[in-house]
């Protein structure tokens, strides 16, 4: 046993990459609503970039670290901290054996996450250790965290194992964190909107209603969860339809954007059902999918067209600023 | 293979995904195609094939781009070759004229007394018939799994006979209980896991229809094909005990 939760927080489940091969059989992906974020966290200690680590949501958890550890805490919504002293996001983070791991609310994101060196050890379940609540599947017993649980951090790779031993050593005993840290999102320094591109049922959709999506503000909708992001337009203004009709279900993806017949817009995230039936408006770029997902209930969301070609690149090279981060966070820890 | 078949379409559904349709219908000729292109592809999965998921329409092939870029000429996008690389194999399969693949049959048990079939007399009503008339065409027919999806091992069954099909419930229930045996329209399907739902109730089956224990999690598969045996209120318990 080595984290002990005190006090669940809003919404605490563990997440990895996601399911990968199941989705004929019905079953959701899952997995982490920020990807960049669950890499980086994971990088930071030295395990594997898709490793299990904690997804927090707005209000953390409190948890009682029982063994000497090393973490990292990325994404948004709130900071860690240690014993009641506050660090930074993204930096790597000695916890002596007893603290008080704590989160405190910051005004930025809505999603934080937690990795261990040596990763959260709870079973693999069809190729992933990732909760999906609904169906009781994965992660810790198939739900959310709540007081009284205890997990296991799983055994360090050479790599995690190295770092620790690092970090353990300049900590002599108390809590640590490096003056160095690498979080938020990569590639989109000031990229305020969310860029999408046209989905297979756009031109289905009045020339107004398409004009207007990338000219106002949607609210996120308290509604909105991990299996879908609902917006409501502003002044009642919905996407309309040119003419009505019905579509057989067909697969969807992360980010695709479905309009039922209300014209209210939900974005689908990680949870999404495998198919839908409602028509594909328009799909998010995969790139700025991370940013959407640390968007909270009531905030404003401002859509921007980009063509797929252009998505697509983006993607290409977001992932290789991923490398790029992962080899520079390497390199600090090096710098010994 | 239908000599008016529609050409495939392909495009791209996310960076990671593109979807190939053959049609827009509930048909068994779509389906066919459908499956055929999913077998070529877990038989053999190119290096960059994560996973397919099948619809009525066709097939989404999932992928991971990163592993495209290695391999790929300089002049493609990664995109550009995949979808290249399944008009291929859309056209491997355009040229088979050959047997479908064996098909697994299921025999699914279903008690369709009047403590799980909620909805039957609604449903003899709307059609003017018998309960027993019911019963007696539902599990006369022969089901094609067309597709699994809205929930972990739910099943898109098509060849159900019109003289039963009746609308959805206009009030969803909140609670459906696992096995529940279903009729929305022409479709007919098992509720898997306890969820919300609309379907109208016909019965119930013992069987666990998922189970992620299972090496295949969901008991049916895309291509399936189905019958339903009636059974009763005793043989129903029994098998919840294990004991047929």
């Amino acid at each position: 046993m080595s984290l002990s939760i005190l006090k669940a927080g809003l919404f605490t489940t563990v997440q990895d990459r996601g399911r990968i091969g199941f989705l004929q059989h019905g079953v959701l992906e899952s997995g982490a609503m920020d990807r960049i974020a669950l890499q980086s966290a994971n990088a930071i200690v030295g395990n594997h970039e898709n490793e299990a680590v904690l997804e927090m949501t707005m209000n953390g958890p409190e948890i009682k670290v029982e063994r000497d550890s090393l973490i990292a805490v990325t994404g948004g919504g709130m900071v860690p901290t240690v014993n009641g002293t506050a660090y930074s996001l993204g930096v790597p983070l000695f916890v002596p054996a007893e603290s008080t791991l704590a989160f405190k609310p910051v005004a930025l994101g809505y999603r934080a996450y937690l990795a261990v060196a040596g990763s959260i050890d709870v079973p693999v379940v069809m190729n992933s250790k990732s909760t999906y609540v609904r169906a009781g599947i994965g992660g810790f017993e198939g739900r959310a965290l709540q007081k009284g649980d205890r997990l296991h951090i799983g055994k360090k790779n050479k790599e995690a194992m190295k770092r620790f031993d690092q970090i353990a050593q300049k900590a002599d005993g108390g809590v640590f964190a490096e003056n160095w840290g690498a979080n938020g999102s990569l590639l989109d320094r000031g990229q305020q909107k969310i860029r999408a591109f046209p989905g297979t049922h756009f031109k289905q959709f009045t020339a107004k209603s398409r004009e207007r999506f990338f000219q106002q503000a949607f609210t996120v909708s308290t509604q909105s969860d991990r299996m879908g992001y609902r917006l409501q337009t502003e002044e009642d203004a919905p996407i309309e339809r040119q003419e009505s009709f019905s579509l057989l279900s067909e697969p969807v993806a992360f980010g695709t954007v479905q309009v039922p017949s209300d014209g209210q817009p939900i974005v689908l995230m990680a949870d999404r059902q495998t198919t839908g039936g409602y028509p594909r408006f328009a799909q998010v770029a995969a790139v700025d999918l991370g940013r959407f997902a640390q968007f909270r209930p009531n905030e404003q969301v401002m859509f921007e067209p980009i063509t797929f070609q252009e998505a697509e690149t983006l993607y290409l090279k977001q992932a290789q600023a991923m490398r790029e981060r992962k080899i520079g966070i390497a390199l600090k820890w090096k710098d010994y | 293979m239908s000599a008016q078949a529609k050409k495939p379409e392909l495009y791209v559904l996310s960076e990671t995904a593109i979807n190939i349709v053959f049609g827009t219908e509930i048909d068994p000729e779509i389906h066919k195609r459908t499956k055929k292109l999913m077998d070529l592809l877990e038989e053999a999965p190119f290096e960059w094939y994560l996973e397919c998921v099948p619809s009525y329409t066709g097939l989404t092939v999932f992928y991971d781009p990163i592993k495209v870029l290695r391999i790929m000429g300089k002049r493609d996008t990664p995109s550009a070759y995949v979808m290249e690389k399944l008009r291929e194999k859309v056209r491997e399969i355009g040229e088979t004229t050959g047997e479908e693949g064996e098909r697994a049959v299921v025999t699914i048990p279903v008690c369709y007394e009047e403590a799980f079939g909620l909805d039957l007399s609604h449903v003899a009503t709307e059609n003017g018939l018998s309960e027993e008339e019911v019963i007696r065409i539902h599990t006369s027919g022969e089901y094609l799994v067309y597709m699994i999806g809205f929930a972990p091992g739910f099943s898109f069954l098509g060849g159900m006979s019109q003289k039963i099909a009746t609308p959805r419930r206009s009030e969803p229930r909140t609670k459906i209980p696992a096995g529940a045996v279903g009729i929305a329209g022409i479709q007919t399907g098992v509720y898997p896991l306890e969820t919300p739902g609309g379907w109208q109730l016909i019965g119930q089956t013992p069987l666990k229809m998922f189970d992620p224990n299972r090496e295949q999690p969901s008991l049916l598969k895309s291509g399936d094909t189905v019958y339903f045996k009636a059974i009763t209120r005793t043989e129903f318990e029994a098998y919840e005990e294990g004991d047929m």
